[in-house]
């Protein structure tokens, strides 16, 4: 049984085990608009916990996504190379950008359910 | 996920055009620009907006550019071609120049439009359409540099409504009777429903299409009759800029600005003979020493390999690893399916088909120099004979 997280920075986190999922959520797509490139991190890649991971180009402008938890890349999702778009159709399902083996769990601690992450969305609008 | 910094905090005394209510009305997210409230966007989505203009037809609001009608007791068109390199002299009553108020540098103070009429009074005057964040600096600059000499009527009581698009021509035709007959680059005062409308066919997306100045208590009821023309749909400034990019055509500020010429600025087509060979504008030295000689730098096309878009600011690298040059614009263009940007290049890398390296976020991606437009101009041409 998975558990769904949310960050601050808008990206979704579900943890099955020691990998933890992670994409945009569906409201930061909606912000960005029509998603025409995702740049992922190569696997193997270390990322720590609120560094640079990936950069998602909307037709405006490019934005960085933050590694919402510290760990290795141990798979990207290569279908948004060739369709980017995805992200927009299916931000929290097919849309997802990478998987993270969990390095610290104790991270997992700070970020909000979706509950207190609805709420976050509904104070910025 | 960063915040997204390109449209900065609205200051207090954002305007609004007169559409802005419309706007909203129809789902248009709003974004300061140039000091005012403008759609970046409507629910379709820039891609959408984007697509809908090349196919069919799109409705910009720009009442956020300035408007003015210059006049003088002397001749106008000898008067502003002291500010501007453009011929303005043998332009035709009803006919529009594309030119650039110049400093005496020969850099671009702004680019504008001007349109000739015969004044109401005898002689004539201009009509003239300059861009929102150069537009109180514009006219200051006029009347600095003419003096009394000039007159300058400021058109704030007016807005500013771009169709554009293949089908522009058959919808408006519709609500402005004779218009799809226009010839591109001409212009016309028209009546509406009782409203004086200045009709230009002209634009700013590549496609054929119309600019029209209403009096701006007439404009929403006017831009409602024209959105529900099933051709049209209400497009924001993100398509706007996509579109424009496509079609090569320059953002004032970012393509070119006080730093470059005309010629730097590829904008030779817009000085006509008389005015190369006998100067009598400001930076003429510069841009006739730049025909004869050629400029040091040059705007190019630029086409990423890839699908990664080069955003304003990535440096312009040779093969042999030197930087050449920057990009003014870049991003993704709908119609094209791919990245495209333009930028300046020092001139012996501005033939088509170089092959350069731009710099994203520390990587270098392989591009290569490209015609302008990257998408094929269908400005209305009247059939001969």
């Amino acid at each position: 049984m998975s558990t769904v997280k949310y960050s601050e920075d808008h990206e979704w986190i579900r943890i099955d085990g020691d990998v933890a999922t992670v994409g945009i959520t569906d409201h930061a797509q909606e912000q960005l608009g029509d998603v025409v490139f995702v740049d992922l991190p190569a696997v193997g890649t270390q990322v720590e916990k609120g560094g640079d991971a990936a950069v998602v180009e909307s037709v405006k402008a490019a934005s960085e996504v933050y590694a919402p938890i510290t760990g290795e890349i141990v798979e990207v999702n290569s279908d948004l190379e060739g369709e980017p778009s995805k992200v927009n159709a299916e931000a929290e399902s097919g849309g997802w950008f990478m998987k993270i083996k969990i390095a610290d769990t104790s991270e997992l601690e700070s970020l909000m359910d979706e509950a207190a992450y609805k709420e976050l969305v509904a104070q910025e609008d | 996920m960063s915040k997204q910094t390109e449209t900065g905090a609205a200051a207090p005394e954002t305007l609004r055009t007169p559409l802005y209510d419309l706007h909203v009305a129809q789902g248009g997210r709003m974004v300061p620009f140039a000091g005012y409230h403008m759609p970046v966007q409507f629910p379709a989505g820039i891609i959408a907006e984007h697509t809908h203009t090349r196919t069919r037809a799109g409705l910009f609001d720009v009442s956020h550019m300035g408007q003015a009608w210059l006049s003088s007791p002397d001749d106008i068109s000898v008067l502003m071609e002291r500010l501007v390199p453009g011929e303005i002299q043998a332009l035709k009553p009803g006919r529009i120049r594309y030119t650039q108020l110049l400093n005496d540098d020969g850099g671009i103070i702004d680019d504008l439009m001007l349109t000739k009429f015969e004044a109401p009074s005898g002689g004539e005057r201009l009509f003239c359409v300059v861009n929102a964040a150069c537009k109180d600096g514009d006219f200051a600059h006029m009347s600095e540099r003419l003096g009394s000499g000039i007159t300058i009527d400021r058109l704030e009581d007016r807005a500013l409504i771009a169709v554009q698009g293949p089908g522009a021509a058959a919808a408006l035709s519709r609500l402005l009777e004779g218009i799809e007959t226009m010839p591109f680059m001409s212009a016309r005062p028209m009546t509406h429903d009782g409203a004086d409308i200045m009709v230009s066919r002209c634009g700013y997306t590549g496609e054929d299409g119309y600019e029209l100045s209403v009096p701006a208590d007439r404009a929403a009821a006017f831009t409602e009759n024209i959105v529900a023309l099933e051709e049209v749909m209400p497009i924001g400034l993100g398509a706007r800029d996509t579109l424009r990019l496509e079609a090569g055509l320059c953002l004032y500020g970012h393509d070119i600005d006080e730093t470059t010429s005309p010629i730097e600025g590829a904008l030779e087509f817009s000085i006509g003979k008389r005015r190369r060979e006998e100067g009598g504008f400001p930076g003429a030295k510069r841009v006739q020493g730049e025909l004869a000689n050629g400029p040091s730098r040059r705007r190019v096309g630029i086409r990423p390999e890839g699908r990664a878009p080069a955003r304003e600011g990535a440096e312009i690298i040779n093969v042999a690893g030197e930087a050449v040059g920057t990009v003014t614009s870049g991003g993704f263009g709908p119609t094209v399916e791919g990245p495209v940007a333009m930028g300046y290049v020092r001139a012996d890398h501005a033939q088509t088909g170089t092959k350069v390296q731009l710099s994203v976020r520390g990587r270098e991606m392989p591009a290569e120099i490209a015609d302008m437009p990257f998408v094929p101009q269908r400005y209305y041409r009247p059939a001969k004979g």
